[in-house]
Parts: C-alpha cells; structure tokens; sequence
C-alpha cells in the first residue's frame, strides 16, 4: 500500500494556482473584450461564394479536374484555422462556405489558382508607364548602362529579387558577350523588323550587376539611343529572339502591362509552351521559357524572416526531382547570357520576381524574397503548400449566408442541455451527498475553464463552435464526471477497509485513481490527435475541442477536485461521516448480506 | 434488501463474466443483424454525403418557419433552409429531387410566396463530405486504431488492446446498425456522434481494465481465484463507477434527445443525440459484457491461469472459467 502522503499535500496552494489559470483565460477574455464564443457555419451562418470554372472553349471541365479542385480549396480553406467550411460542387460550378460574416478576403484567397512555376527569362522589356519608370530607374543618371550599380537588383529600387541567397558571383560576361551578338532567327525579324537592326548594347557592354533589365532603355538611355519607348516595335531593339516562338514573341510586343487587367488573377499559363508575362507590379515584360520547374514539384512552402535579413520571404524545398530541375535550370541560367540569367518566378501567369541567378543552386531549396509583409508572405506559402488549382476561376457572387439550423433548434437544444445538467446535479447530490458537491463544483470549475478557453481560441486561433462541438462539450461532462467518480468510488474502498482515516485514505485513493485517470485520459487525447491530423473539415475541429476538453479534465481533477477533497476532509462534517457527507458509516460498512446473483439492469 | 440499495452500498455481485455464452450470443445477434441492416438497408446518407438539389429564390415576407414548412408540406425531408444576403434570399438545400417533385416544389413556393416561377432557380449540388473526405475519414480511424492498440498493449497488455478495439469496432456496428434499420438521416453531426462514442467506448473500457489488471496482478500458484473470477471481481469493483458515470453521462444527452426533438421534431439535435445515447449504452454494455469476458477467454488460455483454474477445479475451491453458472465469487 501506498503510503499516505497528506503530509505534502498543499491543497490550498494548488487551489491558487487553479485560481490563476482561471483568471489568466478571464483576464484575456476581457483584454480582448471578447466575451461570447464565436459561433460556426451551422450555428452562426457565413459568406458563400460561387466559383465557375473557366475554360478555353467554354466547355464544362473534366470531373476529376474539377474534383482535384474542389480537394484542394477545401485544404486550403480548412488550412487556415480549426472551423469548418463546406466546399461543394454544383454542376461544374463550386461553392464554398465559411463561417462568418463578411469574409469576402479569405474565400478570394482559397480560390487563387496559385500555380507557380519557375520559367526563364528569354527577353525582358520595360513598361512604358511613366510612374514606373519614376520609381524603377535606379537613378535619374543617364550612365546606367556604362557603370555598375551598386547592388545587383539594379532593375527596381526598393523591391529585393533574390532566388536563394546571394552567393558571391562570377562574372558570367565573358559568355554573354559572345553570344549576345547572334542574329535573330528570320522568323523572329519578320515578325519584329527593328530586331535585327541593334545588338542589344546595354547588356553586352554593361557588367554582370546590369544586367538584369539592361535592356531597358529608358534607364539606360545611353545604351539604346534608338529606342523609341512609345511605339511597341521598338521594344524589340536589343532582344535576341534566338530560341523564341515567334507568336510568343508577337504576344510580348503587344502585351501591355501598364493595363491591370493584364497582370490580374488567373491567366492560365500552359507550363509547356514559351510565354509572354507582365511583372507584377507592371514595370516589366517577360518572355518566359516553358516550365522547367512547376508547382507540383514544391514540397514544402513556408513563411519567415530569413537570417541576415529584414524582409518576409517564402523559402521553398523543392521534391527529390524538382531540386534536380531546379539544380538544372539554375545551371543554365547561370551560363547564359542576360537577361537569361534570370529565373521568372510565375504565379497566375504573373511574373512575382525575377532575379539573377548568380549560381547554380543544388540542394532543392529557394527563397523568394520581394515585397512581401507577413500577411502576403504567408498567403503565398500556404497557396503553395496546399497546392494549385488546376483551373481558373470566376467568380460568381459571394453572399452572406444565414446559419443552416434554425435558432430555435439552437435554443432547443441550450435548454435541453440544461436541464440535462441540472439532472446530473440531482443524481450527484442524491447518490453522493456531501461529496456531491465536490462533483458539481468540479463540473462548474470545468464549465468555466472550458467556456473561457473556447472564447480566447475563438478570437486568436479562430475556433468556432458548431453544434457538434456543443454537443461534444456536453458529452465530455461524462468523461470529466468520470473522472472524480472514479475518485470517489477508490476513497470509498478504502474507507470500507475502515484502517484508515478519511485524510489518509484520500491521499491513497488519489494515488491509484490518478494513475486511472491519466491512462483513460491518454485514450481520448491520443483519439484527438490522430483525428486532428488525419481528418478534414468538420472532424478536425471536432478532434481540437475533443483534446480541449480532455486536457481541461485532467486540470480540474488535479487543481481542483483534488486539493478540495483535501480540503472537506479537515471539515468534522465529512472526516467523522456524517450521514449527509456521502461518507457514512451505513454505506461504508462491510455488511455482505447478499451474494445472490442478480440481474445487471443496465445493459 | 432492494437492488437500489445494493447498489448505492456498493454491493453487488453479478456474474458477468461467467455468463460469457449469453453475452456473446447476444452482441453476435445483434452484430448480424446490424450488418444485415447495412447490408439491406444502407445507410441513410445525408445531403452532405450525396449532394442533393439547392433551391434559390427570392420571398421577402417569407420567415424561416414558413420555408421550412412549406418544403416538408411537399414532402421533402430535412430541408436545410438559409438567407443569403440581406434582400430576402433564400437557399434550401434538399436531397436530390426527381423532375416532378422538383416543378412540383417549385410551383408550390411559386404560389405561396407569390414569386415568379421563373426566378426560382434550382441546381444540383455535389456532396460537401464527398468521397475523398470520407476516405481520410477511414485512414483516420484506421492510424486511430492502430495508435490505441499501441498505447494499451504498452499501458496493459496485448490482449487487453484487442479486446478494448473488438468492443469498440462491436459499439460502432450496433449504433451504425440502429442507423440503417430505423432510417434516421447519416449527417455530418452524426459522424461527429460516432466519434464521440469511439472515444467513450474506449475510455470505459480502459478504466475497466485498469482494475482488472490491479486486481490480477496479485493471482500467483497459491491464489484461490482464477482469472475470470478475479476480472468478474474487478467489474463488480468498478460497476457502481461505469454506473454512475453512464449515468451522468447519458443524461444531458437523453434530455437533448427527449425533449428537444418533441419540442422541436426532427432535426440535428435528434441526429447527433440518438447516436450518443445508443452508443453510449451499447457501449457501457460492451465494456462490462464484451470487452471483459473476451479479455477473459483470451487470458484463460495462458499456461498460469490454466494451471491455478486446474488446481481450484480438482480441490473444488472454484468454478471452472467457463459456463459456471453461480455467482459465488470471493470478495477481495
């Protein structure tokens, strides 16, 4: 037998500690003024929006693309926190609802098509904008083109553009120079006349910093004296169109990206063709290889503030054959001449950066670094992360939606579940008497924790409580009522052995029920977990509040039912059983009058 | 002295583990026939699983209660009726209507809500819990399994491991066959039920175990008990606990069933609350009836156990494990 170990039991100072915790979750519920749960889809009602599929010829996409779709919205929109949304096809429409009122942002975020590929830079040309020019020119000298910038992300003052981290570079000129002089290809001058007629001089004539963008003629004006920046064609002067799809190449001259509509969501770029792409912020104009590397090769996406830098970036770990793609195109880019030693990071068919590759980068990693805040940087991590779309979308409407039950089957069920308790604190107070109240200030000191704890996760991890969790709040009183039950009947025992003092026999029965307590525990945490991290949607949230309320069992048993049975048995009233205390002489004595088998009545 | 006063002393005495044979015939009739139930019947899928048929419409006057009525007085069951934005939209999603009921619903709201016919727009919706959730679904419960039968081979002992998950996996097929024979809607509230009985169910057999392993623990060559009378004393030690804790679990959730839905009929209050009810008495059941004696047929079988049940059967100091039919068990 265990020895009794009242000697080193504080009750009172477990009982603060409880105390704290409580008012730890109580004093954040009023920090954050937050003083209700928030409520789920089911309970509270959300924002609805229509997505419709767009295709080249308007025909209804294949099911199990449209499948594919659907699987990835509903990761990413249950990626971000632990409510539920509905994600559903509807013809070849879909239809996604998530709760709350008003979330028109993030239902626009789960429906990006976020394919990102990583195409190199065949041509480049700057936009005529002029408040681009006004912001991109690195400065108002002429001379750009003649003397090295100070920082290799020459091109656009203010945004960094690095694949990876800079590694100290190698002047690749010396190959630039020699190839930068081929004549175009007939097609490419037929198409784009004053082609053949200038050799790119910036580039050529320019060190290794310039070259990204050096063909810009603006910045550089001293470089391409022909340009003439208003008429498309003379875009062409400076780019060597070897290897460039003439029509590609007929698109880029067209393309103009000072339109936003032309570097919005969506442009659906095949991954195998060549490809004519805006920069983002509409100061630049690509033409872009075909994919050598394409999102499905990304393993992992994350979000962070790089070592030795300032700035958000998404660093990205590529899958066993992606890193040797990837290896492999920044091999070439490396030895080729600029600007095709730039890499185009291409998401939606736009152009987020496109830095020099100033290395080859083995190992299956990269950085992408731009203008990112945390917000955007973790967006675009978790985009990448939970895949891309294999479609563009439309979007149809986005409404507010009320909940799917009604509030009177809400309201229902709050009663129900009310008189519900006031049953079990009937019974407890009937079958345990004294120690009843120990069992109903446990379930109270339960409902406390559990109710405030659901309100701070409601407002910083964003927990909403459906009608499930409800339901499975109510059932966890069980597991928790379980738990100073079991308590209960061991200090029963051993007050029936009656060679123990209530306060002796407590600390022994505490021992084992403890043991009792935690093994059953572990049952439903473990039970918890697994369904948080295998499950999806409804189940995950279900899991969480499952854990939650585990967790919170274990604390009541121990900071409070505990130390407050500890502190009853110092009370005469329950040390030397009285009738009421539930620790009566009548039910603790050892009478075996009957060993006739009788009925189980409760199965 | 009355059964209720026996039980609030703590003293009873029910033989359940020697009346193995009743309680294994009994959960296999039920077992088979609630698999002939799946098997026959299926389950009742909701919109959730199947998909169904969305009716929008526009009716400003309309209340919730109106909506609702109107789809059940057409004979659709469980509309789940919304607003959508603030101009008197409405959104029902029903199960999946063939042509006729369809017009037949459409002309109803139509009339009543003194719509046009032509801006009653009514479309086919795919499930919201399709395939796929389901499939993660199974992998979940299946690294479920596997991650308790490790953790209470490791805490107890292998076969009480098996014996805990062939008395949840008997929880789940009752409660599931009670679905497929009375008809009642498989919603995602539903599911979320099952769930919580699968965690019940484990958390009552593992306190069960608990005690028999104490108990147990003590049986060596000289001990007068065999093993089943032990596992037998063990559940008739902890029997006023699985008690009481049914008890005051079961009952918010019988006072949600009971009168929720006559207060307010079907809906997913009834759903949710008849899973948890059945499954936590099939559950509490099996732990006392199904969980023990199999951990007792399966422990009888070890050399230790055989020999202590010989020598207390050739002395006549005990009953042999099986098919003893008295209850005269020694009290630790």
């Amino acid at each position: 037998m265990a020895r009794p170990t009242s000697r080193h039991s504080r009750p009172g100072r477990t009982l603060l500690v409880l105390l704290a915790l409580i008012f730890a979750l109580g004093g954040t519920m009023f920090l954050q003024k937050a003083f209700t749960p928030k409520l789920g889809l089911d309970l509270a009602g959300g924002t609805t929006m229509t997505l419709k599929p767009v295709t080249l010829n308007n025909a209804a996409p294949p099911e199990e693309i449209l499948d594919r779709a659907v699987s990835i919205i509903r990761d990413r929109v249950n990626g971000t926190g632990v409510s539920d949304a509905e994600v559903a096809k509807s013809g070849s429409n879909i239809i996604i609802s998530i709760p709350g009122v008003g979330q028109n942002e993030a239902l626009k975020l789960v429906s990006t098509t976020a394919e990102m590929r990583f195409r190199q830079v065949l041509a480049s040309a700057a936009t005529q904008a002029p408040q681009d020019l006004a912001t991109n020119a690195p400065s108002p000298t002429p001379s750009g083109s003649a003397s090295p910038t100070a920082t290799p992300k020459s091109g656009k003052s203010g945004k960094s553009s690095q694949v990876s981290t800079p590694k100290p570079s190698t002047s690749p000129t010396g190959k630039a120079l020699s190839s930068a002089l081929t004549a175009p290809t007939p097609a490419a001058s037929a198409e784009a006349p004053s082609a053949s007629t200038s050799a790119q001089p910036s580039a050529t004539q320019g060190s290794q910093k310039q070259q990204k963008k050096g063909q810009d003629a603006k910045a550089t004006p001293t470089a391409a004296p022909s340009a003439q920046p208003s008429t498309p064609p003379a875009q062409d002067q400076g780019i060597n169109t070897q290897g460039i799809d003439p029509a590609v190449l007929a698109q880029f001259n067209k393309l103009d990206c000072t339109k936003k509509e032309n570097r919005g969501q969506g442009v659906q770029d095949d991954p195998a063709k060549q490809y004519a792409a805006c920069e983002s912020d509409g100061s630049y104009k690509y033409v872009l290889d075909v994919a050598k590397v394409v999102g499905t090769d990304i393993d992992s996406a994350s979000a962070g503030i790089p070592q030795s830098s300032v700035n958000w970036a998404v660093e990205l770990n590529f899958k066993s054959k992606g890193a040797d793609a990837w290896a492999k195109l920044t091999q070439e880019a490396y030895s080729a001449q600029p600007p095709r030693n730039q890499v185009a990071v291409v998401l939606d068919g736009v152009v987020i950066t496109a830095p020099n590759i100033q290395g080859p980068i083995p190992g299956g990693k990269a950085q992408i670094t731009g203008n990112f805040d945390q917000t955007s940087a973790t967006q675009l991590a978790d985009q990448l992360k939970y895949g891309a779309l294999p479609l563009k979308f439309t979007r149809q409407s986005i409404d507010t939606v009320s909940s799917t039950l009604g509030q009177d089957q809400l309201q229902g069920g709050l009663i129900a579940g009310a008189i519900g308790l006031a049953l079990v604190v009937v019974y407890s107070m009937l079958y345990y008497r004294g120690l009843g109240i120990v069992a109903v200030l446990s379930l109270a000191v339960a409902t406390i924790i559990t109710y405030t704890a659901v309100v701070v996760l409601g407002h910083n991890a964003n927990f909403r409580l459906s009608l499930p969790h409800i339901i499975g709040l109510v059932v966890s009183i069980g597991i928790t009522a379980d738990s100073f039950i079991v308590y209960f009947e061991r200090i029963r025992d051993e007050m029936k052995e009656g060679r123990r003092s209530l306060r002796a026999a407590i600390e022994v029965a505490w021992v084992r029920a403890r043991r009792t307590i935690l093994i059953a525990d572990a049952v439903m945490f473990i039970a918890a977990i697994v369904l948080y991290f295998l499950a999806v949607g409804g189940v995950a949230g279900f899991a969480f509040a499952m854990g939650l309320t585990t967790l919170i069992d274990i604390v009541v048993v121990f900071l409070f039912t505990k130390p407050f049975i500890a502190l009853l048995a110092r009370l005469k009233f329950f040390a030397k059983g009285h009738p009421l205390s539930g620790l009566d002489s009548e039910r603790m004595s050892e009478a075996h009058t009957s060993s006739r088998p009788t009925k189980p009545q409760e199965a | 002295m009355g059964l209720a006063r026996r039980l609030y002393r703590g003293e009873i005495d029910v033989d359940f583990v020697g009346k193995w044979r009743l309680w294994y015939s009994l959960s296999g009739f039920l077992l088979v026939v609630s698999l002939a139930g799946l098997l026959i019947n299926g389950l009742n899928l909701g919109v959730e699983f199947k998909g169904g048929t969305v009716f929008s419409f526009k009716a400003q006057t309309a209340t919730i209660e109106q909506v609702r009525e109107e789809f059940l007085a057409e004979g659709v069951h469980q509309p789940i009726v919304q607003t959508t934005g603030t101009d008197g939209g409405w959104r029902v999603t029903t199960e999946t209507l063939q042509e006729g009921t369809l017009a037949q619903v459409q002309s109803a709201i139509a009339k009543d809500f003194n719509v046009p016919a032509g801006q009653i727009s009514s479309q086919s919706i795919g499930a919201s819990w399709g395939g796929e959730v389901s499939q993660k679904a199974w992998i979940g419960l299946g690294v479920f399994m596997l991650a308790i039968i490790l953790y209470l081979s490791m805490a107890f002992e292998p076969k009480m491991a098996l014996a805990a998950i062939v008395a949840l996996v008997h929880d789940l097929v009752i409660t599931a066959g009670i679905y497929a024979w009375s008809g009642f809607e498989v919603t995602p509230a539903t599911l979320l039920g099952f769930l919580t009985i699968l965690g019940y169910s484990l958390y009552d057999a593992v306190v069960v175990f608990d005690m028999i392993k104490e108990v147990t623990a003590k049986l060596g060559h000289t001990s007068k008990m065999t093993y089943s009378m032990a596992a037998n004393n063990a559940l008739n030690h902890t029997l006023i606990r699985s008690l009481n804790t049914s008890l005051v679990a079961i009952l918010p959730v019988a006072a949600i069933l009971f009168i929720g839905t006559t207060l307010l009929g079907a809906g997913v209050l009834k759903d949710l609350s008849l899973a948890l009810f059945v499954g936590m008495i099939v559950g509490t059941y099996s732990s006392l009836c199904v969980a023990t004696p199999l951990l007792v047929t399966l422990k009888e079988r070890e050399p230790k156990y055989q020999a202590i049940a010989k020598r207390l059967a050739s002395t006549g100091g005990g009953k042999g494990p099986k098919g003893s039919k008295s209850a005269a068990v020694a009290k630790g």
